[in-house]
């Protein structure tokens, strides 16, 4: 009975340690992000990396999950003869839900894993350890760009999903099942204010924080939660996706319960 | 100028220095030998300050590094090279931007002065031609040579060498030696070389300590080592399997060597 005890003590110990361990790395991460100096270079090569090279599967997971929409909201609502209705259906769907959750997955995937996996590699390599003999600070190299290009790419991405998945809407309930541009459009402006979209906005940059936190934090650690070596690396890069991903969806009850 | 005093270290219970003692004048180029896994990485951890002791204190021109405040700590590591056993060259960099890298982000030098050093420090180490290439492109010994000039660029006060010919071959581990003390002869640098090249490193280095079980067994010159009577040294030397030193060791380090590399993070 004591032993068993002692084992539960020992895990419970373990996983308050591990969040503290994650706490504290938040903290300095804020902390060099909002202090100079800055590695302008960096950030923008992870603005490009995060941002600009996610653009064409955010092309086509918007596009898709907008004609999908399209599709599955025309035949539901004309259950109800409301088929006017799917502009403003999709445009809420997409601005204040699905539109921040699937960009922050999409980005999670691609680009979080990424990072992950190349701060893990400077890890086991010891460039990381290099950089600390240099007298530098790792943290503004590997974590602060990822940090700030995330928060800047993420809302963007997810405004550019949107867009492009209202179109996907249109394109079926419009073009392919005969719904008017005029009434898909109009009913849409009607009900989908200024406030829904910030929603998403406000929505997406959290996501974008959640998702640099944690992947950074992933591979800044590897090999003290994982093993050494290219295992430890594809550990923490499996870790972090899924922590990510679950987090984000978490979280996305969290904001959308404060938001109503 | 290096001052190792009573220096202890354990891992959950794995004692592995013991006590270790020994100093290093300003401008000497010291050998550290002994067996693999017993400690001599991790020694060179504590004096590089990556790893906190146990007990024990480790001196560098009269301050006990372990009570080193963060800033000072920093300017500490601003007199200090080390050349990891990989190289931990960056990989997404060319050999010109890794070794351009600390005087980029170190000092305030133009970039045509940065590029005159840093072509000038890759022609010392041979790798003149090489400073478009990734690290991914480069052998063994190109790796070496690279990290070396990013190491010596900045005129390091103290290098730490941690098993420099590794995994190299015979003839590229003395054209590393060699590198080595030709360096040390232009820099005057105070240098600690971590490694198993016996007897190689012995005719470039100003002394030689041996680390075994814990403790500095030996401190003294190339030739003290070469002439000394104790089994266990001579064994070592020799590469005798036959010996006081089993074939096969349990060495303390090995036996959790994620603990010990999980200290490093802190």
């Amino acid at each position: 009975m004591i032993n068993l005890l002692r084992s539960f003590g020992r895990v419970g110990i373990r996983r308050v340690k591990r969040l503290g361990r994650m706490g504290i790395f938040l903290f300095k991460s804020i902390a060099y992000s909002i202090t100079p100096p800055w590695k302008g270079s960096l950030i923008l090569k992870k603005i490009q990396f995060i941002g600009f090279q996610s653009l064409l599967v955010i092309f086509l997971t918007g596009l898709f999950t907008g004609m999908v929409l399209g599709y599955q909201g025309y035949i539901s609502l004309s259950r109800f003869e409301s088929e006017a209705f799917l502009g403003p259906m999709v445009g809420l769907s997409l601005v204040k839900e699905l539109g921040p959750v699937i960009t922050a997955l999409m980005v999670t995937g691609r680009a979080g894993s990424a990072i992950t996996a190349e701060i893990g590699i400077m890890r086991i390599s010891e460039q990381i350890d290099a950089i600390k003999l240099m007298g530098l600070n790792p943290y503004r190299y590997l974590v602060v760009p990822s940090l700030i290009a995330a928060m800047i790419c993420v809302p963007l991405l997810t405004a550019i999903f949107d867009t492009i998945g209202i179109f996907g809407g249109y394109l079926v309930g419009g073009k392919l099942l005969g719904l008017g541009a005029g009434i898909y459009f109009g009913e849409m402006i009607d009900y989908v204010d200024f406030s829904d979209v910030m929603e998403g906005i406000y929505k997406s940059l959290n996501f974008g924080f959640i998702i640099s936190w944690v992947c950074t934090f992933k591979g800044y650690y590897t090999g003290y939660y994982t093993g050494f070596g290219a295992e430890g690396v594809s550990t923490s890069t499996t870790q972090a996706v899924v922590l990510s991903s679950v987090l984000v969806l978490v979280w996305d009850y969290f904001l959308t319960s404060v938001m109503f | 100028m290096i001052k190792i005093e009573n220096l202890h270290k354990s891992f959950n219970g794995n004692h592995v220095l013991r006590g270790v003692n020994f100093s290093v004048k300003r401008g000497e180029l010291i050998a550290v030998i002994g067996r693999s896994g017993y400690g001599k990485s991790v020694l060179l951890k504590h004096i590089a300050g990556l790893m906190k002791p146990d007990k024990g204190r480790i001196i560098i021109d009269g301050e006990d590094i372990k009570r080193l405040s963060h800033r000072k700590l920093l300017r500490f590591r601003n007199r200090l090279g080390y050349l990891f056993q990989s190289g931990a060259l960056f990989d997404s960099m060319t050999v010109y931007e890794n070794v351009a890298f600390p005087l980029r982000e170190k000092t305030d030098l133009k970039e045509d002065e940065i590029r005159e050093r840093v072509i000038r420090e890759l022609e010392q180490v041979g790798l003149k031609g090489s400073e478009d290439k990734y690290p991914s492109q480069l052998s063994g010994g190109m790796i070496k040579r690279a990290a070396l000039a990013r190491e010596l660029i900045w005129n390091p006060d103290i290098m730490l060498f941690d098993e420099p010919t590794t995994g190299l071959d015979p003839i590229i581990s003395t054209t590393i030696l060699d590198l080595i003390q030709s360096c040390h002869r232009r820099f005057n640098f105070t240098g600690i070389i971590v490694t198993h090249e016996v007897p190689k490193v012995f005719s470039i280095v100003d002394k030689v300590a041996m680390l075994h079980d814990g403790k500095i067994i030996f401190y003294g010159s190339s030739d003290e080592i070469m002439k000394s009577s104790n089994p266990i040294i001579q064994q070592f030397i020799e590469g005798n399997p036959e010996g006081p030193l089993p074939e096969f060791g349990s060495p303390p380090e090995l036996l959790d060597i994620r603990r010990i590399k999980k200290r490093v993070f802190e």
